[in-house]
């Protein structure tokens, strides 16, 4: 039992004075993924008929590699960014939040940096 | 983790009484109603009412004062003006959240139209919920008008077209069909305020006499006060004022891009 007034509850601990910089980067992102992602499936048809050597040399290109580098960055970060909403939304005890939260942001930089990793590898160290 | 289950003393039990229609009745039609009594220590039922509709009104409320007058007097439920203006007898009726005074029984689908109190809130007793919480989140948001200039000798001024702008929100009668209605809300009451409660702050935030609209912005800016709306839409969906709590809540996200930008 609780004799906290409904007031005192229902102010918290206050407004956080944050969440704009978040809630426009997710949308900012999703905007910038639009091309992205076109001209990222037009790249996957266009390497799934090259052979090994072409497809090293089309990544190699500086607009292509960049371009894919960015693709996979800008989705990094918008997938982190939209995976902690939902676990916020879903995760309540600050312990199991602060372990998902940071599962998150851990596995999904991974992801990240491996992906962009690999294209440098194949656009800088040659076939 | 959000609890998806009911608690195991709010299980609803299968064991409900059934009050079979009157002898010689013409238009029967069944109402399932969610039953709970606190002092009884038994979990909720539903209980089932053959109800004679040529002998009542043609809203749900009718129904209900018809169930209650004639056939259970134990039958618990708000309600006041039955027109639709003062909130009481918002309640859950065919699987949407509506005021039992202006909801017509047959606007209602289902072939056994139920009836439960507004979902996700403590329950007091059978439709009766406990709305504490939403009534401190309205206050939270100090729905009056703030001012630091001395008041003028008459009354403070707007043009018409500033008042234009309060029409689609001073309206809400604070029924609560909204913010019951929303999943963000079921899952996070205790952080997020609701569409109704965020509603009424835009309604301060956007009139042309107050002079804290920054301080109200700033009171809002908030990962769970305000961005835990993720635009379902089930509050717009279910206003039975028709009104746009969701557009209310998108135009303070527009407000505080506008500061930034």
């Amino acid at each position: 039992m609780s004799y906290r007034t409904p007031l005192s509850q229902a102010r918290g601990l206050g407004s956080a004075k944050h969440g704009v910089g978040h809630w426009l980067s997710e949308r900012v992102a999703a905007i910038a993924l639009v091309p992205l992602v076109l001209w990222g499936a037009y790249s996957v048809i266009l390497l799934a008929r090259m052979d090994y050597y072409e497809a090293a040399s089309w990544i190699a290109e500086p607009l292509n590699a960049t371009l894919m580098i960015l693709t996979i960055f800008v989705a990094t970060t918008h997938m982190i960014s939209g995976v902690r909403v939902v676990i916020e939304d879903y995760v309540y005890s600050n312990l199991s939040k602060a372990a998902a939260l940071l599962l998150n942001l851990f596995i999904g930089w991974l992801a990240g940096a491996l992906a962009i990793f690999s294209i440098l590898k194949v656009a800088l160290g040659g076939a | 983790m959000v609890q998806l289950t009911l608690p195991k003393n709010s299980k609803i039990k299968p064991t409900g009484k059934h009050f079979p229609a009157p002898a010689g009745a013409s238009k029967v039609r069944t109402f399932k109603i969610y039953r709970y009594d606190p002092d009884s220590g038994e979990n909720p039922r539903w209980d089932t009412y053959d109800v004679d509709t040529a002998q009542c009104g043609p809203m749900v409320l009718d129904i209900l004062i018809h169930i209650k007058n004639t056939v259970d007097p134990t039958l618990t439920f708000r309600r006041s003006c039955r027109e639709g203006i003062c909130g009481s007898c918002a309640m859950n009726i065919d699987g949407r959240n509506a005021l039992a005074c202006i909801q017509g029984h047959e606007e209602c689908s289902g072939a056994k139209v139920s009836i439960s109190p507004l979902p996700h809130m403590p329950v007091v007793k059978d439709l009766v919920p406990d709305l504490t919480l939403f009534y401190a989140q309205y206050a939270s948001v100090e729905p009056w008008l703030h001012t630091e200039t001395p008041e003028p000798q008459k009354e403070w001024k707007q043009s018409p077209q500033d008042r234009e702008k309060l029409d689609g929100l001073y309206e809400c009668i604070l029924c609560a069909c909204c913010s019951t209605s929303c999943p963000s809300y079921w899952w996070n009451q205790e952080k997020y305020l609701g569409p109704a409660a965020l509603l009424h702050a835009y309604r301060w935030i956007i009139d042309s006499r107050d002079e804290a609209t920054g301080e109200r912005l700033d009171e809002l800016e908030d990962p769970f006060k305000l961005y835990r709306c993720h635009t379902i839409m089930n509050c717009t969906q279910v206003c039975p004022k028709g009104l746009n709590p969701a557009k209310a809540i998108a135009e303070i996200k527009k407000m505080l891009v506008e500061r930034v930008v």
